[in-house]
């Protein structure tokens, strides 16, 4: 790890510095992530607690084995790894967009700007099909005494065990699964695409203000580092989501 | 004016050389990549071996678990440079975050052991066989 070079000797607390040798708005951003980091942290442990308590809790092998276009294909993990690599590859162009701004290179910030958007758009867009799947598809439960089709909702979760013996259209009837599913999958998966979402108009208005030659005119880019941190944190929150909702 | 405010201030510490850069780049982006392939093929293999909680599947998981710390690891070292930045400054961050080794801790002992309360019925009755599935649901007119 290359650590900035600072001469020896230096006097961090003597005042007329910044003492962590960074500026106000980047340090507040780096705290801004971290106590959003206790918070999808304190969502996600929540998840956890009630999963170690249930008895039975569906194998995210089962729910997420979709892929647009390819109809009831079993595809396991495939659309998923596929969201996490645009995701991964959003967060290379943010950091090459960053280093063009070192550079002071306004071409080259807005050209790795532009594909980091597109990046978060596409992702948006892939979760925005996953959700649609999963509400409006039929699975087969066994409800009061009734094989109803029954979509993955916040009051509903058709994920449940299967019943021996019972088929309908050449497809295994299940119970009704752990109801806290649909609301964990859909409340810590949103609020991970919300963020994106903010990402993405944050990235645009950095991309509107490179345009612009706003940062030309002050002289540095650190909006564009601020704007690649959350990014990147962004990036980092979907690690532990992809883990906790689709891994294990 | 703003320029003069930044450059007194801060020296600038991630000005690397551009071929190092690069190099950089490269080399964390194929860790991540390589770290999510490993991830996946140990979902699938989770999948294969099939469901309950036995040791060798707790084993992937918690493999999978230390994966994705790595790759926490790489995107905020390099990717947001907090491995640029002064001790000082990273202490402040990575310090606070050890509260999570208590929070999670806590907070799946704490499932768990409502889970075996539950199954238990607080200790009065012996645990039963694994109920892997719940009783059929009652129809829920039939209470009225």
């Amino acid at each position: 790890m290359a650590t900035a070079a600072i001469p020896a000797g230096t006097k961090w607390w003597g005042g007329g510095k910044s003492p962590f040798n960074l500026s106000y708005g980047k340090l507040m951003m780096w705290y801004f992530l971290m106590s959003d980091a206790f918070t999808f942290g304190a969502f996600l442990i929540s998840y956890g607690t009630i999963r170690f308590s249930a008895n039975y809790w569906p194998d995210p092998n089962h729910v997420f084995n979709a892929f647009p276009g390819m109809g009831h294909a079993n595809l396991p993990l495939a659309f998923v790894s596929l969201m996490t690599f645009i995701l991964i590859i959003s967060s290379v162009t943010m950091v090459l967009a960053v280093h063009e701004g070192h550079k002071m290179n306004r071409k080259g910030v807005e050209k790795y700007m532009f594909w980091t958007i597109i990046g978060g758009v596409a992702f948006l867009a892939c979760q925005a099909w996953e959700w649609t799947h999963l509400i409006t598809g039929d699975n087969h439960v066994l409800l009061n005494g009734e094989v109803v089709p029954l979509g993955t909702t916040v009051t509903m979760n058709p994920w449940g065990p299967e019943v021996p013996g019972l088929m309908h259209d050449g497809h295994a009837v299940t119970l009704p699964g752990p109801v806290a599913f649909g609301g964990f999958f859909y409340g810590i998966t949103g609020f991970h695409g919300f963020h994106v979402l903010s990402g993405v108009a944050i990235n645009i208005i950095m991309y509107i203000k490179t345009k612009l030659g706003h940062f030309d005119q002050r002289g540095h880019y650190e909006m564009i580092e601020k704007a690649g941190l959350y990014w990147h944190f962004v990036d980092l929150v979907w690690v532990f989501v992809f883990l906790c909702f689709y891994l294990i | 004016m703003s320029h003069q405010l930044a450059s007194d201030e801060i020296s600038f510490g991630s000005q690397h050389d551009d071929s190092a850069f690069y190099a950089m780049v490269k080399k964390v982006t194929i860790i991540l990549s390589v770290i999510t392939v490993i991830e996946l093929c140990m979902g699938l293999l989770i999948y294969k071996i099939g469901e309950g909680s036995s040791g060798s599947i707790l084993l992937i998981k918690g493999v999978v678990t230390i994966l994705s710390l790595a790759k926490a690891f790489y995107i905020t070292s390099y990717f947001m440079h907090l491995g640029d930045e002064i001790r000082n400054m990273i202490m402040t961050i990575v310090v606070p975050l050890i509260l999570f080794v208590w929070f999670i801790a806590a907070f799946l002992i704490d499932g768990n052991s409502w889970k075996n309360l539950r199954n238990t019925q607080a200790g009065s009755r012996p645990a039963e066989t694994e109920q892997t599935a719940p009783a059929p649901a009652v129809p829920q007119g039939a209470e009225k």
